[in-house]
């Protein structure tokens, strides 16, 4: 019996390891777990750039434009408060801490609130509107497309697919303001009230329909002409024509078999479409006037409220990251093809 | 696009079998055929004229200066006063900045693409070239940087860095801004022609004596891979005026008084009830710009595309 | 007493494409008995997979069926109504394909696509039809067949996907199995194995077969009549050991040349059919294999030879027919046919791309 000495025992996790990701289930959770490990090397790139860009800005935030300049003393207190006076990469270390707390410090521009009360504060709204927005997309934009490529080369199809087109081309801000003048301004003239106006007071239970609109338009066009290629393309599979030949009905062989797989490569676009729906929600946010957290961004932006941008930045970079992880999981489930290793 | 003498004047090169002589003729007349794509070529052309032309026909009374305020007309309806599509609240004519606008939305897209094309060229050839690590390395790098939501940077890069003065000058951080942000494709696109030729002349190289590598793959990889790196960055193109659009009107793009079609979308949108049509007609020229040079893509795509080559 | 299964009487199915009218079954009469295996055999394009895809309904678009009349068991299949039409496939008429990969849904396990082959047609219940999956696998020597059932087409070797094949087309036990080159997408031994298995098949659940191939070997161990096919038309059938030995149309002389024979010497290679099948949408006068066949004379550049009866039980639509032909002009055909054979292999020894 050979003895081995002095060698570390590295190997002892490694045939449990082996063993795990022999199974479907172990490999799914190994996949599952470096994903989420890779996420964090992800953040801190976020964390990193974004700090690193913060602190070129030239001048510092307490610059007043027209008005009186602060005093040095106020100045000098204020830096103290929030940390400025420190070499900068310490700042940064205090600042990845605080984050992994959960804490993403005070905001410049509202005296003492934290960015994370602020980001609190408007968070409903942007998820509630881009939550619609997302349920909006996946039904009318797979529907369109499923209905386009199930009707090639009918005027149905061609309806759809120029609609598609032009709607992919319009950017958000485009079209939300083309709603809000085609609607707003004829409903005014029309009522001689502000119905569908994008007031200031926004309660989430107004007015959400041309928001909504406005936000999934364009993943709407893109998803149909996607599943629309999808769909044409599996139609033509020779299993498509097994499933004719033995003799089901078309509901069947529609739902079966063509969908099933011609909505796979769709899947796979969700993660940009949910990245699309967060970078959108910054101009229909302000299009619409709505409070929540895209437009404080562009407040923050606008005003050079560091510790705003900073905080809203990883927060949608991690919210985009978690959501393409779990479009990557979905995906492993729907195509049983798909290898772990 | 060089357009080369059609197939029927020049002998096949058998050689250098890369060298697809009749490509550019094929792909013209393919191009040609599609009616859209023409369409959105006439547009853009048209576009490139009228920013090209407009400083002229401003000096010779065409068309009203973009920056002239007349008082007496603001918020004019179209047709008014001369004003053929309006005017803003400060009554500087609508056509005009319209016009004087498409050369920021031009310019931003085109030179965008300037830039992107070294970044993306150089990482690409890097990473297909070198392999191994360098190349998993660049490519987990290529993973981070899509990470980051690409409106979300660039507002931060404006917020940081905003130059006042020409707009040339504050069109600089923009252009690096929006560059930064687009240039994964074309690195991923380069890598991916490089790895396929290294793997042919990998064969080549057991029988042919020994001409350095890299020239080889430069050799090839220009001809073979110029039609989907052109469209790569023609569609570029609209997602960078797209960008440049957004900035604008959100209001960290280029500062008034330079006009630009971002900008005219957000005034026309504050004065709404007063002039409800002046936001139309930048939304429009917006959209239908993104349009054309979409059609022009998916046009040069089905094109080029090399399954029809044969 | 046979009993007629499928009586097709002058088919014509056509492709309407932007290029012009390609007539890809021209007038095609065959019948095939309960019980009896026919091949159906020619090169790619000579119409005989639509031919099937016809008898099934199944003509992809641009396709259409013109004329003509496809009797199962007397009822007309041209004329079903969809209802009927959805019931008479899988059922009574089972089809299997070429490429048992790509004609497997990828995403879908392997039991469900055969049970839901019987539940379609009511003719099992769910419970009923999930053992019978069971046994069908076994049936068709799948080994393992209880656990196989649950895995996927991907994690199938090539030969047992073709098994499974074949039980999902024989799980309603129907009448006649259409066979499109089933062994084609695979490798020899395999190929053997499910020739073996459709024999086998045959004799015990007397299911009537129509093999499609252009592997005259395939023919030779499976079929008992032959029916020979180019640029869309018959033109010669009869018994398989009849037309092996005596061949009288040209054609089929040739398809037979290409088959390496044991009991053949050496000299007599392998060789091809020179020339290229006729464009479809615009072929030849006259006879349509004439710019391709060693024997020809004026008499075939004019007109049409019609399917006349050459033997007992066999027709051959040719004017001059094999048995005319002098040993002179065979040999002379040989030798022709063997030099272009071999002036092809030089030029594709000089052309080291050619082919990829």
């Amino acid at each position: 019996m050979a003895v081995i000495e002095g060698r570390p025992r590295r190997g002892a996790l490694l045939p449990w390891f082996g063993a795990l990701s022999g199974t479907r289930g172990g490999a799914l959770a190994i996949f599952v777990g470096r994903r989420i490990l890779w996420m964090i090397p992800i953040v801190f790139f976020v964390i990193v750039i974004t700090f690193f860009l913060m602190h070129q800005a030239a001048g510092s935030p307490w610059d007043r434009t027209g008005g009186r300049q602060l005093s040095q003393s106020v100045i000098d207190n204020l830096n103290a408060k929030y940390g400025l006076d420190k070499p900068e990469w310490q700042q940064f270390l205090i600042y990845v801490w605080d984050v992994i707390h959960f804490d993403f410090g005070l905001s410049y521009q509202y005296e003492g609130k934290s960015v994370t009360s602020l980001l609190g504060e408007g968070w409903r709204y942007t998820a509630v509107i881009g939550g619609l927005a997302f349920l909006l997309i996946v039904p009318v934009g797979v529907g369109l497309g499923v209905l386009a490529a199930l009707r090639q080369n009918t005027r149905v199809d061609y309806a759809t697919m120029g609609f598609a087109t032009i709607a992919a081309s319009f950017p958000n801000f485009v079209v939300g303001v083309l709603m809000v003048v085609v609607l707003s301004v004829t409903m005014y003239k029309l009522t001689g009230g502000s119905f569908f106006l994008p007031s200031s007071d926004f309660a989430l239970d107004d007015h959400l329909i041309m928001p909504v609109i406005t936000l999934s338009l364009l993943p709407i066009a893109y998803t149909a002409r996607l599943t629309r290629a999808s769909t044409l393309d599996t139609i033509r599979q020779d299993y498509v024509r097994t499933a004719w030949a033995k003799g089901l009905s078309e509901r069947l062989v529609v739902i079966k078999h063509i969908l099933k797989n011609s909505l796979i490569p769709v899947v796979t676009t969700l993660g940009p479409t949910f990245a699309f729906l967060v970078t959108g929600s910054v101009i229909v946010e302000t299009v619409f006037n709505i409070p929540g957290i895209g437009r404080a961004f562009v407040v923050a932006v606008e005003s050079r409220d560091y510790p705003m941008i900073l905080g809203t930045t990883v927060l949608f970079s991690v919210v985009i990251a978690v959501a393409n992880l779990i479009v990557d999981v979905a995906y492993v489930f729907i195509d049983p093809r798909v290898r772990l290793t | 696009m060089a357009l080369a003498q059609p197939a029927v004047d020049q002998p096949i090169d058998w050689e250098v079998a890369e060298k697809q002589v009749g490509l550019w003729g094929d792909a013209w007349q393919r191009f040609r055929r599609n009616r859209l794509a023409v369409l959105g070529g006439v547009l853009v052309l048209f576009l490139l004229l009228v920013a090209v032309l407009s400083p002229l026909l401003v000096h010779f009374g065409l068309i009203q200066d973009p920056y002239h305020q007349d008082v007496a007309n603001i918020e004019a309806t179209p047709g008014m006063a001369g004003h053929p599509l309006g005017s803003d609240e400060l009554g500087r004519d609508t056509l005009a900045r319209l016009m004087y606008g498409s050369q920021i939305s031009l310019t931003v897209g085109l030179l965008v693409q300037a830039i992107i094309f070294p970044i993306g060229l150089a990482i690409g050839l890097t990473a297909g070239y070198a392999g191994g690590r360098i190349d998993n390395l660049l490519m987990r790098f290529t993973d981070i940087w899509y990470a980051f939501p690409d409106l979300l940077f660039v507002l931060v890069v404006v917020s940081v860095w905003h130059p006042s003065g020409s707009p040339f000058f504050q069109l600089l951080p923009i252009f690096g801004a929006i560059a930064l942000v687009n240039w994964v494709g074309l690195a991923r696109l380069i890598r991916g022609q490089v790895l396929s030729i290294k793997e042919k002349e990998f064969i080549e190289a057991a029988r042919s004596s020994g001409s350095a590598p890299i020239k080889l793959v430069l050799k090839h990889l220009l001809p073979n891979s110029l039609g989907p790196i052109i469209v790569t960055l023609t569609f570029g193109i609209p997602q960078a005026i797209f960008l440049e659009a957004v900035l604008s009107f959100l209001g960290v793009g280029i500062q008034p008084p330079t006009p630009t079609w971002g900008q005219m979308v957000f005034d026309g949108y504050e004065a709404v009830y007063a002039n409800p049509t002046s936001a139309v007609f930048p939304a429009l020229a917006i959209g239908c710009t993104l349009l054309a040079f979409s059609f022009i893509g998916d046009g040069l795509r089905d094109a080029l595309d090399p399954r029809m080559r044969r | 007493m046979a009993q007629t299964l499928l009586q097709i009487e002058d088919l014509h199915t056509q492709f309407f494409t932007s290029r012009g009218v390609v007539h890809a079954v021209d007038g095609v009469n065959l019948h095939i008995d309960a019980g009896e295996v026919l091949g159906v055999v020619g090169e790619s394009g000579c119409g005989k997979t639509i031919t099937a895809l016809s008898v099934l309904r199944l003509v992809p678009d641009p396709g259409r069926i013109v004329s003509g009349r496809i009797l199962f068991r007397g009822i007309d299949v041209t004329k079903m109504g969809d209802e009927e039409i959805r019931e008479f496939r899988g059922n009574d008429v089972a089809m299997i394909f070429q490429d048992p990969m790509t004609s497997l849904n990828p995403v879908t396990r392997i039991g469900p696509q055969i049970e839901e082959a019987m539940t379609a047609h009511n003719r099992f219940t769910q419970q009923q039809a999930r053992t019978r999956v069971i046994d069908l696998l076994k049936r068709v020597r799948v080994p393992g067949a209880e656990s196989r059932v649950n895995d996927y087409p991907h994690q199938f070797s090539g030969g047992m996907r073709q098994r499974a094949m074949i039980a999902m087309g024989l799980a309603n036990e129907p009448a006649l199995l259409i066979a499109d080159e089933p062994t084609t997408a695979l490798d020899v031994t395999v190929q053997a194995q499910i020739i073996q298995l459709m024999k086998q098949l045959n004799r015990e659940l007397g299911t009537a077969m129509m093999l499609i191939t252009h592997n005259m070997a395939l023919v030779a161990s499976l079929c008992t009549r032959i029916v020979v096919m180019y640029a869309g038309r018959i033109v010669e059938e009869g018994p398989v050991d009849q037309i092996f030995k005596n061949p009288q149309h040209p054609y089929t002389w040739s398809l037979l040349r290409s088959v390496p024979r044991v009991d053949e010497a050496r000299k007599d290679r392998l060789v091809s059919i020179r020339g290229l099948p006729p464009d479809l949408s615009n072929p030849p006068p006259g006879c349509k294999f004439h710019p391709r066949c060693p024997f020809v004379i004026d008499h075939c550049k004019q007109e049409e030879p019609p399917l006349g009866e050459v033997a007992a039980n066999q027709l051959a639509r040719c004017w001059v027919l094999m048995r005319t032909v002098s040993e002179e002009a065979i040999d002379h055909a040989r030798a022709a046919s063997l030099a272009s054979s071999e002036a092809a292999q030089k030029l594709k020894q000089t052309i080291p791309d050619a082919g990829r």
